[in-house]
This record gives structure tokens, C-alpha cells and sequence, in this order.
């Protein structure tokens, strides 16, 4: 399925920011055996003094930008054109979780998908003591990860609720478990937590959503604004799986891929260093649509 | 026998550095413990108490981490250690070999962890690890190399030989209080023998000097120290290498990089940096790529390193290698790495998440210390990585469930030291700490000057925050050893001073402002307690204006003097400490000395009289620190920034009195106020012959250019700064501050007393507001 994509990001401030610098992962890159980029392009209004495009330590695109002069308003506008793979998904040759254990250690390896990078505490998703509860009560024993996987993001929604206003950026898992609710931020770093905690190494992805959904289906939620959900690994053989836990899916044709770490701060869409003692407001405006022909 | 050693008796089970195994004196401490010895007990405490002095004089201080963030004195442990020439050689050759070792390791940690592939290194204890940083990950150092400076924690084990017990490669700190031992030992000890045999410490500072000086690159830019800043625990000692190398003192907030490149800020624009040796922990020094939250660090930082464009000492993420797990697995890849053995072994560690190893843990727990795994502590260092156990869990459980998260070391059994207990010399538990320099010819060491000293209590409780204290290290050889210091012999060239830090110019400009601050408050202050005595009515005119001006500088004349003050002295203390390396010790002890002045009166004066006198006492202690800026600190742009500052506020202050004491019509006794505040009574007299009015007093204190007091005066002074100052003029137009100071400058030469009403004094206020905004945003952006 090839995808055109278009999306708008612009930050207002109320008072001039200092000239800064700014840290923006927000095109999508090729991922073998899951999406090509036929073409993609990213524009800054005003145009940074500099910019210096690099690949972080994941493997994700990211621009550092610098702006000599003080800004009042910032766009960031990515144009793409993505082909999404479809992943053909054989019989569940997951380990349980007993043995996955022994898998990750067998795994000499420090490359960006080397799952000891997701085994433990990130910098934004620290152990906690209810939703390792939950994580245990809703696991069972003797089941192969990928099943656990599910079922812990199946769990998951149900028990939470999306709410686009009851939390914001900063808010913990601990803190947007404790309520139940939150946005797809909220409920993928909830399930990394859940994860981590059954020793399931998990990471956070960043990406899009297609806006409307195949005929006859219903419109997946998160679709107006950047996305996110949950991968993990589940074992040598089976490698990484994807799952959206705000809407209760394994990851398919739907979900394009901007970028990939261990929780929201590695992935941050727009990371920056500007200094401004007034209020901020950001505006995101995202399109993506299936180019003509490609659906099925 | 020396009669201080009467009491000395070397513990059970552990070695001793005065006295070997037979109960023999060593060949090496006898000089030293002779001329000791020599000494009656009240020469001897002389002796003593001339180091401390020294030590307080320069104002040597640790910050002690805890509520109150207190400054302290520096815990000098007065009688040195002293080794052998040969024993020291042997040692260094064990740490040279480790330093090698280390900068293998931390290179395949950030490049291609071959280590970890090949089964030599858990990828768990990297990828978990808070300081293996992902942004360095394939980031090749700009100098070729990660390690630079390095320190090493040893120990002695009871047999005798030694052993390391840390290895210090974050930003390892010491080497300048090292060299404050070192003078203070020289005070207290200035007897030439034994001293002219022991090994010197400045050529170790001159070689890493120069191999700092010598990385690509460096030729052409500034090298600099870049410190986290006041607030930490070893500020004075980076404000002092910074000073003793001839470096720049930076903070994160004085970088700025453009095009990749490193700049420092200054007064004359931005400035290429070549070097940094950084003692700030790697994390906060990019909220960029590193830690967000940091607010010590330079934005794009890691963007300029992995551009090759600056020398890190050392490099980001070499703080890995302090890891206490790593401890477990040296001694195999020394094997693997170097093909033999290490030379000088480490404490023995055992890392729980293998079998074997937790196995043995789990058997001999009692007889270990177990402690978090990661934890960068030092292993006697108490209360870093010790974890309670769980209620209802036994410790063999919490081992086995806690795993890979933990390590366990050998209680180090280290050797006593002879300290002085007041009386006489006591043994000591001691590690010694030991600084290696790269250079282009290998490793260097600093050869001694740094060893800690425990409580009595225990041989393992070495830590400073603990109580502990620091003594000197002696390396000793049986003959002279030859002079050195930091310049090789017949090299006397100018060094360029660089230019001026913008962070230091904005500290000292409002240092000059603060101070001048203080003055006209203590002026005004004094001012109202002589009225309050000669008309003992708190609501007469003069009494009542003083008060409400007063009010306007946000003093209150009912609080009591240090409080009242503390406003506008608390800020020129603060701007001053943040810029510790541009000030002599003279300087400095000036303003110490005027506070602890202030702390020493309050609550002991009685209202009036008393009071105003005691205000003349500040008045001449503040005269004395303008003195000696005025005779003694180099007309340099610091200088200048501080002069101004004084000046501008000396302007301000002025006029602010003259607005309230000699505009409207004449009420007896105000012009007067005016005139003792500007200290100017006796010109007043001279020159006029009359009682003061309204004009007499702004003739002298607005309009007389010959006046210091005076308004002009001081706008000449600003004027003839700002020409020296950089960017004086370009293409043919002066600076937006002369722009504001030439036309005031003018008005006030040929203006008339009676030109001055209120509303014409508070445009001069506006104009010298916005002189001040323009001086910031030229020079200090």
C-alpha cells in the first residue's frame, strides 16, 4: 500500500523565543521487510540558519536545526510518499516467557535493535508497582510472548480510556495509569511498562495513521495528530512485533513508521532548546491517504 | 624515640606506612620523622597551624553536599605520606598499563563492541548503564583518543603490595587541592631537607598542559575548563587549576556552537575553543541530545563532537569506565585485550549475574560488600549503591532475585597512616589517589599530593563527606631533587589573556554595581542614624525623606544592619564567587572581610549614634576593596566592566538623592543630606561659603566634572571606558552606548543648576537605565 503524506506542525510563542536550536525527528525512513520511502521532504518556515540532517543511535532521521534569530511562529512541514509492506505473520513460534529470558541473554549484540536497550527503566518509563500488578494479573503463565503481548494491550484498553485533554507530554505512565485515561503517549508508555516489568523488552514507535479508514471499517483513534504505539520483542525466531494498544491492534498496513526508541524522549518529534518566558501553543494538521489504486 | 610516636601502634591484620611488619621504621619516613621529632610541642602546633592559615588565607573550600550546601574548610590532614621513589615507579608502571587498558575498552564500547560480541562483556551492563550514552555511540574523538586524565584509587592490602580500588574517569577531581597540599605541607614544613628530595608536582601540570596544547587543532583556539559552575562541590579547585594553567574558566551557558564548531562567548563576539577539559558528568552537557533537563549544558554540543570540531578531556560517556561491575571483568580483559595479566590488580568484584559468581556471593555474603552493580561509588564510599533488603526476604534470596543488578567486593583492608590527633600520631586508614596524564610521550603521573585519611573507627570509612580528611602525598628519593615549576626554564613569552569571558564581564559589571550599591545604602544608612540622634524625632522632614528613599532601595531601616544590607551585598557576593578565578585572594578576602564585619555588628548596636559610627567602620572597608581594584587589578576589559558598573551606579545613586534632597523649594536641612551623602560638606563650604540650597548642591554633585561624587564626573569616566571597550566603533559608528553617553555627557557639561528640576534628574535615571540595557545586549549576549 503506497501512502501519501502530509503533515504540519507549527509552534506559536507569545513571547519571541531566543534564538535556538531544535531537534526534529519527523521523517519517515526505510525499514526492511516493513515500509519504503519513495520520496519525502521536510520544510522549515522560518528557514534555520543552519541544518545538519544525521541518523541517531536507533536509526531514526533527525535534523538539528539552529535559528539565529528570535521566533515568533515555527513550521515544520513533511511531505512523503510511503510504501507500507505487509508483514505476513506465520505461526507463533514466540518462546514463553520463561525462556525469553535465556533468548535475550544469548543476545551478544548492541546494535539499535538489540533488545537489552528495552529491558529495563528509560529516562520516561520507570518501574511501577500497579502496573507491574496489572501486567501480572493479566499475563497468566505458560503462554508464548506474542500471545502475552496481546493480551497485556487488550488489557490495556479496556482498562484505560482515551481522553485527548486529561494529560499532556510530561505525564507519567504512573501517573496516566493511576487514572486510567490518556492519549496513545499514555497508553503505549503504560505498555511498555507492563511489558518491561514481565521482562518483554519494549520500545516506543512514533508514526502516522491513515486518516480514513478501508471501507466498512471504522476510523482508528489518533488519526488527526502524530501516533504512537508499542513494539516488542518476542524472541530470536519471531524478532519484533508491533502493537497499538489505544486501539487494540497488532500493527498492519495502517501504521507508518517515523521513528523508533525507548520511550517518547527518544523519538520526540520536536526536541528544542529555545528559551521564552511566555506561553506556547502548537498546531498539528496530518493527511494520510492511500495513493489511488493501491488500496487492496 | 620521637616523642610523638609514643602512642603509635599499628593495628592488627592490616600494613602500616611508617612501620614495616618487624615494627622497623621505614628507611623513608626517618628524615621527616626526625626533624618531627626535633620539634617541642608548641613549635610543632606553630608549625601546624601555619598550613591551616595558609589554607583559609587562599580560601580553599569543598561544598558539602546536603541541606545547607555549605562551603568547608579544607580537611588537610597535616602529616604527609611518604613513599619511595622505586615503590611509586613500580606502581605507576601497574596504573600506565590500566590506563592503556581503559582507553581499549571505552573505544569498542563506542565503536564496535567486539566485546560484547565475543562474550567478554555483558550487553546488559552497557545498555542498561546511565552513562553509556547513545549519541557518542560511533563517535570518534576530534584528539584520537577518549582518555586524557585519569585518577586511580589505591590502596595497600595487609601483604603489602597494592591494589586499585576505583578508577576515576569521568572528570576526575583533586589535582589542584593536590597542589594546595602541597603548599600548605611547604608552610608548615619549610625545612629544606627532607623537602629538597621529594618529587615536585608542577612538571606534571606542564606536561598535560602542553598535551592539551599539543591536540589537533588546539594551536589556534582556546583552551578551556568547563566547570558546572558554583554549585559544585569542587568549584574552588576548577576556578583554581583554570588560574594556575592559564586557562579560561567556562560554563556550559558561555558555549555556543555555529557551523559545528565550539565558540565562546566574549565581549569581543564569539571565540574558537579547541579544548575542553570538562568537569561537568557528561550527561548535562547537551540538554540537546543528552539530558533535557540540564541547565548546565551547551546546546549542540554532541552535533560539534560528532563533527570532530573540539577536544574533549575526557570524552563524553568515558564516565562508563567508573562503573563498579566493570571492576569484574578487567582482569579478564586485560588478558584479552593487552594478552597477559594486569600488573596491579584491582579489588577482587564479583558481578551476581552469572552463576558461579552468584553462587559465591550468596555463600560468603557476610564477609562482602554487595551494592549496586552500576553504582559509580568508590567501593569504602559509604551509602552509594548499598540496597536495603526486603522484609521476609533472607539474604541469599535477594541476591538470586536481584541478579545481575548487583555486585560484590572485598572489604579493603587498607594500611594506616600516622595522623596528628592533637597530641601525637595516631595510625590511620589511607588510599591514596593517583592522576595519569596522556601525553604524547605516554602516560604521565602526578607524583603524589593526594591521599585521604579515616576516622579512627575503621579501615574502610575513607570517605571526605564522612569526615574524613586529605593528606599530602611525599615521593621520596634518597638524593636532591631538581627545581621545577610550570614554565620551562628560559621560556618567558606574553601569553594572550584571551578575550573576555561575556558570562564574567556580566558578573563583574554587576559586581561593580552591588558594591557601589552597598556604599550608597551604608551612606544613606549612616545619614539617617546621625539625623535620628541630632533631632531624636523620628517623623522631622529630613528623617522621614532618608526612610522613604531608603524604602525605594528595598531597605528597611528597622531590620537589623547585615539583613538590611544583605540585599545589595548578597548579590555582589554571589556575582563575585561566579567568577572565583579572575580575583586575587586579596580581592577576595576584602569582601569576605567586609561581611563577616556586618555578621560580627548586628544585634549588638544601639540605635543613632552607635549605628552611624559602625557604618563609617563598613564605609572604610568597602574603601578598601575599591582600593585595591583601583590599585592593583590590570586595566584589562574586566576592568572596565567593573569600573562602569560602579560608575553607572554611582550616577544613579546620586541623582536619585538629588532628586529627593535638593529639587523643589528649599527645605532647611535637605540640601545638606544630599551633600553628606555625596561627601562633599567641606567643598560645600569652601566653595560656596553659604548654607546649601537646592543649586549649590546639584552644582557640585551633578555638574562639577572634577568631582567623583559628581554626576559628570562619573559620566566622563563611562564615556572614556566605553571608548576602550570592543566595538567602540565600527565603519565610522560609535557603540549604542556611546550613543546614549556622549549626548548626556554634553547636556550635563553645559547645563545650569537650574536646569535640573525633577523631571530633567529622572530622564538622566532613563538614560542611564538604557545605557545599562545597551552595555548587556552589546556585550553580553
Amino acid at each position: 500500500m503506497l501512502y501519501d503524506i502530509g503533515l504540519t506542525v507549527t509552534y506559536r510563542y507569545d513571547v519571541p523565543s531566543d534564538r535556538g536550536k531544535t531537534l526534529v525527528r519527523l521523517l519517515p525512513t526505510d525499514i526492511a521487510r516493513h515500509q519504503s520511502v519513495r520520496s519525502s521532504q521536510l520544510l522549515v518556515d522560518p528557514v534555520p540558519a543552519e541544518r545538519h540532517d544525521e541518523r541517531d543511535f536507533f536509526g531514526n532521521a533527525m535534523s538539528v536545526l539552529s535559528f539565529s534569530q528570535p521566533l515568533t511562529e515555527v513550521s515544520y512541514c513533511v511531505t512523503a510518499q510511503v510504501e507500507r509492506i505487509a508483514e505476513v505473520r506465520g505461526l507463533d513460534l514466540s518462546p514463553t516467557l520463561g525462556s525469553l529470558a535465556g533468548e535475550i541473554a544469548q543476545h551478544r549484540q548492541l546494535g539499535p535493535r538489540a533488545p537489552h536497550h528495552f529491558v529495563s527503566a528509560s529516562p520516561r518509563v520507570s518501574p511501577d508497582a500497579a502496573i507491574t500488578d496489572f501486567a501480572r494479573s493479566v499475563a497468566g503463565s505458560g503462554e508464548t510472548s506474542l500471545h502475552i503481548v496481546e493480551r497485556v494491550g487488550q488489557a490495556l484498553h479496556e482498562e484505560m480510556r482515551f481522553d485527548a485533554t486529561a494529560t499532556d507530554v510530561h505525564t507519567s505512565p504512573s501517573d496516566a495509569f493511576a487514572n486510567r485515561h490518556g492519549v496513545c503517549q499514555d497508553f503505549s508508555h503504560v505498555m511498555i511498562a507492563a511489558l518491561r516489568a514481565l521482562g518483554v523488552p519494549a520500545g516506543y514507535v512514533s508514526g502516522f495513521l491513515r486518516t480514513l479508514p478501508p471501507e466498512g471499517q471504522p476510523r482508528l483513534e489518533g488519526a488527526d495528530a502524530m501516533h504512537a504505539w508499542v513494539s516488542a520483542w518476542c524472541g530470536t525466531e519471531t524478532g519484533w512485533i508491533e502493537y497499538d494498544p489505544t486501539n487494540a491492534c497488532l500493527v498492519a498496513r495502517d501504521h507508518i513508521t517515523v521513528a523508533h526508541g525507548r520511550d517518547y524522549g527518544d523519538v520526540a518529534p520536536v526536541k528544542g532548546v529555545l528559551r521564552t518566558s511566555g506561553n506556547q501553543s502548537s498546531l498539528h494538521a496530518v493527511d494520510v491517504v492511500p495513493v489511488d489504486g493501491t488500496d487492496r | 624515640m620521637n616523642p610523638y610516636l609514643a602512642n603509635y601502634t599499628p593495628l592488627p591484620g592490616v600494613a602500616d606506612e611508617l612501620f614495616d611488619a618487624d615494627g622497623t621504621m621505614r628507611p623513608v619516613w626517618a628524615p621527616f620523622m626526625d626533624q618531627l621529632g626535633s620539634l617541642s610541642p608548641a613549635d610543632l602546633a606553630a608549625h601546624l597551624a601555619r598550613g591551616d592559615q595558609y589554607l583559609r588565607d587562599a580560601g580553599v573550600y569543598y561544598r558539602h553536599y546536603g541541606e545547607d550546601q555549605t562551603e568547608r574548610d579544607w580537611p588537610l590532614s597535616h602529616i604527609p605520606v611518604i613513599l619511595h621513589e622505586d615503590d611509586w615507579t613500580r606502581l605507576c608502571d601497574g596504573l600506565a598499563q590500566r590506563a592503556d587498558l581503559l582507553e581499549q575498552v571505552v573505544a569498542d564500547l563506542y565503536g564496535d563492541n567486539r566485546l560484547v560480541a565475543e562474550g567478554h562483556l555483558p550487553a546488559e551492563l552497557i545498555a542498561q548503564n546511565p552513562e553509556w550514552l547513545r549519541p557518542l555511540v560511533g563517535v570518534k574523538p576530534a584528539s584520537g583518543h577518549f582518555l586524557h586524565l585519569l585518577a586511580f584509587e589505591i590502596g595497600r592490602s595487609p601483604d603489602g603490595s597494592w591494589l586499585v580500588l576505583g578508577d576515576r574517569t569521568q572528570a576526575p577531581s583533586g589535582a589542584g587541592f593536590a597542589l594546595e597540599n602541597r603548599v600548605a605541607t611547604a608552610r608548615m614544613f619549610p625545612e629544606p631537607f627532607p623537602r629538597a628530595n621529594t618529587l615536585r608536582l608542577a612538571g606534571f601540570f606542564r606536561a598535560f598542559r602542553d598535551a592539551m596544547n599539543a591536540l589537533p587543532g588546539a594551536r589556534d583556539r582556546q583552551a578551556a575548563v568547563l566547570s558546572p559552575g558554583q554549585g559544585n562541590d569542587t568549584y574552588f579547585e576548577h576556578s583554581y587549576i583554570a588560574r594556575y594553567l592559564g586557562l579560561m574558566l567556562l560554563e556550559g551557558e558561555d558555549l555556543i556552537v555555529q557551523d559545528g564548531a565550539v565558540q565562546v562567548r566574549t565581549v569581543s563576539g564569539p571565540q574558537p575553543v579547541g579544548v575542553l577539559w570538562r568537569r561537568l558528568d557528561a550527561a548535562y552537557a547537551d540538554p540537546l541530545e543528552l539530558e533535557e533537563s540540564s541547565q548546565i549544558g551547551t546546546a549542540g554540543l554532541v552535533e560539534a563532537l560528532r563533527r570532530s570540531n573540539v577536544n574533549m578531556v575526557n570524552a563524553l560517556g568515558s564516565g562508563i569506565l567508573e562503573t563498579r561491575a566493570f571492576m569484574a571483568f578487567l582482569p579478564k580483559l586485560a588478558q584479552v585485550l593487552l594478552g597477559g595479566p594486569l600488573t596491579l590488580p584491582n579489588i577482587a568484584t564479583w558481578w551476581c549475574g552469572q552463576d558461579a559468581e552468584r553462587a559465591y556471593v550468596r555463600d560468603n555474603a557476610d564477609a562482602l560488600f554487595i551494592g549496586d552493580a552500576l553504582s559509580r561509588g568508590l567501593p569504602f564510599e559509604i551509602g552509594t549503591g548499598e540496597t536495603a533488603i526486603p522484609e521476609g526476604q533472607t539474604l541469599g534470596q535477594w541476591i538470586d532475585a536481584q541478579g545481575a543488578r548487583l555486585v560484590a567486593q572485598e572489604p579493603a583492608k587498607l594500611s594506616t597512616s600516622p595522623a596528628w590527633d592533637g597530641a601525637g600520631l595516631t595510625p590511620r586508614p589511607m588510599s591514596i589517589r593517583v592522576f595519569a596524564a596522556r601525553t604524547p610521550d605516554g602516560w604521565v603521573f602526578l607524583p603524589g599530593g593526594y591521599a585521604r585519611i579515616g576516622q579512627p573507627s575503621g579501615t574502610t570509612a575513607l570517605s571526605m563527606q564522612s569526615g574524613g580528611s586529605v593528606a599530602d602525598v611525599w615521593v621520596m628519593r634518597d638524593g636532591p631533587v631538581p627545581e621545577e615549576t610550570l614554565f620551562e626554564p628560559g621560556t618567558i613569552r606574553r601569553q594572550e589573556t584571551g578575550a573576555l569571558p561575556s558570562r564574567v564581564a556580566d558578573n563583574l559589571y554587576w559586581l561593580g554595581r552591588y558594591i557601589e550599591r552597598t556604599e550608597c545604602a551604608i551612606r544613606l544608612l549612616r545619614a539617617y542614624h546621625l539625623r535620628l540622634t541630632e533631632t531624636g524625632n523620628a517623623s522631622d522632614v529630613c528623617v522621614t525623606r532618608i526612610e522613604s528613599l531608603l524604602g525605594d532601595w528595598g531597605l528597611s531601616v528597622d531590620a537589623p544592619l547585615d539583613r538590611a544590607l544583605e540585599s545589595a551585598l548578597g548579590p555582589a557576593r554571589h556575582c563575585a564567587r561566579r567568577m572565583r578565578d579572575r580575583f586575587a585572594d586579596d580581592g577576595w578576602n576584602a569582601l569576605a572581610d567586609l561581611t563577616n564585619q556586618l555578621e560580627n555588628l548586628s544585634g549588638h548596636l544601639i540605635w543613632g549614634d552607635d549605628t552611624a559610627r559602625m557604618l563609617g567602620v563598613l564605609l572604610r572597608k568597602i574603601t578598601g576593596f575599591n582600593g585595591l581594584v583601583h590599585e592593583n587589578m590590570h586595566r584589562s576589559s574586566g576592568w572596565r566592566f567593573l569600573t562602569f558598573g560602579r560608575a553607572l551606579e554611582r550616577a544613579d545613586g546620586v541623582t536619585a538623592v538629588l532628586d529627593r534632597f535638593a529639587t523643589g523649594e528649599a527645605v532647611p536641612g535637605l540640601p545638606g543630606v544630599a551633600l553628606e551623602f555625596g561627601d562633599s560638606t567641606i567643598t560645600h563650604q569652601r566653595r560656596y561659603r553659604i548654607e546649601p540650597i537646592p543649586a549649590t548642591v546639584i552644582d557640585l554633585l551633578a555638574l562639577d566634572r572634577h568631582n567623583p561624587r559628581a554626576v559628570l564626573y562619573q559620566l566622563t569616566t563611562m564615556r572614556r571606558i566605553a571608548q576602550d571597550l570592543p566595538f567602540a566603533e565600527v565603519h565610522g559608528r560609535v557603540s549604542p552606548v556611546l550613543k546614549l553617553l556622549r549626548p548626556l555627557e554634553t547636556r550635563l557639561t553645559v547645563a545650569e543648576p537650574g536646569d535640573l528640576d525633577t523631571a530633567a534628574l529622572a530622564d538622566i535615571r532613563q538614560i542611564l537605565n538604557q545605557v545599562s540595557i545597551s552595555l548587556s545586549a552589546t556585550y553580553m549576549v
